[in-house]
């Protein structure tokens, strides 16, 4: 029928304006969980695909962690699915130290306090190698831009584990930083034009 | 290290309260007391400061990846087009099946149902005349959004912004300043809504662009404030010292309703009745 359609089309037109403009967060958080782009662009279509069929139960809810909930649990499966020992599937915090020992937490001096600018391609490589929760707090915090109560729906753990993730994230992240320093990338790429500042955001 | 033993408890504690604080996430109250301990802690002002300097690091950076044009047409072209019938869902119940297989499939789907079930209409701007100022002051937020566009006078300061309008519409709309209270502002600019000048004061919460729309009459009036999501944008409108107020923002809702009641306040206060 011709009116069904129309109502389909209605909706479909939607979804597409409330969930297209999130497709670079979603991608960019599905990189992050990934660690690879073709996985990463899978899982993101795999996400809208779901959404797409959800929406008629999205009410009024902020769009964005909406959607990342559902990639979330698309990334999740996948790794559950795939259980393979080379892949990540250290979803808890309490032996994070499975990984390369490069970010162990040292005491930041105060002559540390300021961090030598790395390019793009290096920081990323720090935040891949951060433990899984911690890697998606602080994806979900700095690239999605979501809030402590965002964060929480999205990962379905209190604020306060939110908060303590953080701040563990952010330590290892720092202590990676300056052991990054001085070693440098071996796939450092030609620095492109930096936009001027305050245009990034 | 720290001068007193007491100091010390609060400093332990503090530490996360220190990425609050950097991420914007604290109440005045507690932006206050935690200011207040780092200007005589040392090692928390150092801790602060480390905080603070990695998280400039990392905004330097082009960290957020874009999609690729390949996923973005994928993405399309699953969506269907005009008069074709809707390929995904049928009305047979193999929707509800799908859900059961998903629930079922994966150990995680309890989060995803939590968000489903926290998803709340807040409340539905009745009658068309709202309807469609609904939609208009939505466009209005997205077309701000565009490169240049967002202000026409760029200042944190009320008292630029304030004189501003003077002479471009007809009431004097009330600019205030919520630094403190976490919304930052930015500037204002002179919209069209509905055919009528209104004035935009315009806000952030951390990099969420808020955009205040106030005019004599816009849409019809209701008791205390309503609101609503369209195309993924919070909206809210009330009325309130003979003007009306629209604030439009990609904000969650919560904080979007903050919002409106530290403006609220703020207006209360500056025209105690």
């Amino acid at each position: 029928m011709a009116g069904e359609g129309n109502a389909e089309y209605e909706r479909a037109r939607r979804f597409r304006d409330a969930a297209l403009p999130y497709l670079d967060d979603a991608y960019t958080l599905a990189r992050y969980l990934m660690r690879n782009t073709a996985d990463a662009e899978d899982a993101v279509q795999e996400c809208y695909l779901r959404a797409l069929r959800h929406f008629d139960s999205y009410r009024g809810h902020a769009m964005k962690p909406w959607l990342l909930t559902i990639l979330r649990n698309v990334c999740n499966a996948e790794f559950a699915r795939r259980s393979r020992h080379e892949t990540p599937t250290d979803w808890s915090e309490d032996d994070p130290k499975s990984e390369q020992p490069m970010w162990q937490e040292t005491q930041a001096s105060p002559e540390t306090a300021l961090l030598r600018a790395q390019d793009d391609a290096t920081i990323r490589r720090l935040v891949d190698t951060l433990p899984a929760v911690f890697r998606e707090a602080i994806v979900l915090r700095e690239m999605n831009d979501l809030s402590y109560q965002e964060i929480a729906e999205v990962v379905g753990v209190p604020v306060g584990t939110v908060m303590s993730r953080l701040a563990r994230a952010r330590a290892m992240l720092r202590a990676a930083w300056n052991a990054a320093d001085g070693s440098g990338p071996q796939t450092a790429r030609a620095a492109a034009p930096l936009p001027a500042p305050g245009a990034s955001s | 290290m720290s001068a007193s033993g007491n100091i010390t408890v609060n400093c332990s504690e503090n530490e996360i309260l220190l990425h609050a604080l950097v991420d914007g996430e604290l109440d005045a109250g507690h932006v206050r007391e935690v200011e207040a301990h780092v200007a005589g802690c040392r090692s928390c002002a150092q801790a602060l400061e480390s905080i603070r300097a990695l998280r400039h690091a990392m905004g330097g950076a082009r960290l957020k990846e874009q999609a690729p044009a390949q996923l973005r047409s994928r993405i399309a072209a699953m969506l269907p087009a005009r008069a074709s019938p809707f390929p995904v869902a049928t009305k047979d119940g193999s929707l509800a099946r799908w859900w059961r297989t998903f629930l079922g499939g994966f150990s995680i789907g309890t989060a995803l149902s939590a968000a489903l079930a926290a998803t709340v209409l807040i409340g539905v701007f009745r009658g068309d005349q709202n309807r469609q100022v609904a939609d208009e002051v939505v466009s209005a937020h997205i077309r701000s959004l565009q490169a240049g566009h967002l202000t026409d006078v760029q200042t944190s300061d009320q008292h630029t912004v304030k004189p501003w309008f003077n002479g471009k519409l007809d009431v004097a709309p009330p600019v205030i300043d919520l630094t403190a209270q976490g919304f930052t502002l930015l500037g204002g600019r002179l919209d069209y809504i509905d055919r009528e000048p209104v004035a935009s004061i315009i806000y952030a919460r951390r990099k969420h662009v808020i955009n205040l729309f106030v005019a004599q009459h816009l849409g019809a009036r209701h008791a205390g404030a309503v609101g609503e999501s369209i195309q993924g944008y919070n909206v809210r409108h009330w009325a309130e010292e003979g003007l009306d107020f629209w604030a439009v923002s990609d904000l969650n809702g919560d904080e979007l309703d903050e919002f409106v009641q530290k403006v609220s306040a703020a207006l209360h206060t500056a025209n105690p009745t």
